[in-house]
């Protein structure tokens, strides 16, 4: 926001100096812009893993997807036990399709292919 | 001899003191506060005189903006920049808070799970509306990976779901934990120090722990940046899940 502000306010600066159209300069300046910017990455999976700044908060990452996964589960088995009086099963299921949901966050921040690779469209590169 | 133990215990850091407790002000709200109030002041004060050639204060403010649009634009794309305003803030919110906490006797508020559990919260209740808003029942595309057989979609369904409803107590859990164990751990590691000099000969060993507790505060200055960037750039890659639901 502040950024654009300043941008703008320079714009306007240089606009009174030479004169000519604002919005045009503007555009201008927004095509120069963009033509500048590097070409983002081309998948999501390599955007997450490229954009992650060190191995220590990868590493952060990862650990804490992986107990969130588990606590979900597990708490969402015992309010399924606690409403429905299904003691132990309830906890017991859920809390291996936690275990099951916190392996996939890892994978999933660890920028694998996992949910794209699938039986069917091997062939498909993305 | 020794300091009080309150002095030397590591959680008391913590304790939340009303300031004002007619209205629930704690330090924790006051630090907040201050939080938002440096965060406009800077901002103010670098762009009033907004120069071609920028000064050292619009040069850190000009450089905030790029490196955080830069980041939605890789993780959301150019549409994700409508949410530029909410990451921003988010970012800027946790890094002075996480910065502030690192001023002497400061007092860390991401240290505590509620307010790193709301923050999360704003991020997941806007992609949540954002998507059924933009995409409708689409929305719930989410949940189901194309390409899975039939027979195993229930399954999968349901660990989609688990996965999500997981995200914000990883996204909160990450920043408080980091905070508090770093925080508990410079003070111990500080406790130590005196503990040690009041023991009369073991002092000699004293400079052990506080060259430690000099290694453990850079270290935390690292973690205070990179918590933050963290949680901005997972806040981006969530709201990518809102705008293309599509795996």
């Amino acid at each position: 926001m502040n950024g654009n502000d300043s941008r703008r306010d320079r714009q306007e600066a240089s606009g009174a100096a030479t004169g000519g159209d604002l919005s045009g300069r503007l555009q201008r300046l927004g095509a120069k812009l963009e033509a500048r910017r590097p070409a983002p990455p081309p998948s999501p999976a390599q955007r997450a893993s490229s954009s992650d700044p060190s191995g220590l908060a990868r590493a952060f990452r990862a650990s804490s997807e992986f107990i969130a996964g588990v606590i979900v589960g597990g708490g969402l088995g015992w309010a399924f036990d606690k409403g429905l009086g299904t003691s132990p099963w309830g906890l017991i299921v859920f809390l291996l399709l936690g275990f099951a949901a916190g392996v996939y966050n890892v994978l999933r921040s660890a920028g694998l292919p996992a949910p794209t690779a699938r039986v069917g469209d091997v062939a498909k590169p993305d | 001899m020794a300091a009080p133990t309150s002095k030397l215990d590591p959680i008391h850091q913590f304790e939340l003191l009303p300031i004002i407790p007619q209205i629930g002000l704690t330090q924790s709200s006051l630090y907040m506060l201050a939080a938002v109030g440096l965060i406009s002041l800077a901002a103010w004060a670098a762009m009033r005189s907004s120069s071609l050639v920028p000064g050292r204060l619009q040069s850190v403010v000009e450089m905030s903006y790029e490196f955080i649009a830069n980041t939605v634009r890789q993780s959301a794309g150019d549409e994700g920049m409508r949410f530029f305003p909410l990451v921003f803030s988010l970012f800027t919110f946790v890094l002075v808070l996480n910065l502030l906490g690192m001023v002497p006797y400061g007092f860390t508020v991401t240290s505590h799970i509620i307010i790193t559990f709301a923050l999360a919260m704003i991020v997941m209740t806007t992609v949540v509306v954002y998507g059924f808003m933009r995409h409708g029942t689409h929305f719930l595309g989410l949940f189901v990976p194309s390409g899975v057989p039939g027979y195993i979609m229930p399954l999968v369904v349901l660990i989609e779901v688990i996965s999500f409803l997981s995200r914000p107590i990883s996204l909160s859990v990450r920043l408080f934990a980091n905070m508090l164990a770093g925080h508990i751990a410079l003070k111990i590691f500080a406790g130590f120090v005196a503990s040690l000099l009041a023991a009369g000969f073991v002092g000699i060993l004293s400079p052990l722990p506080l060259a430690l507790a000099v290694a453990l505060t850079a270290l935390e200055f690292l973690v205070a940046f990179l918590q933050a960037y963290v949680f901005t750039i997972l806040t981006c890659i969530y709201l990518n899940d809102a705008i293309h639901p599509g795996h």
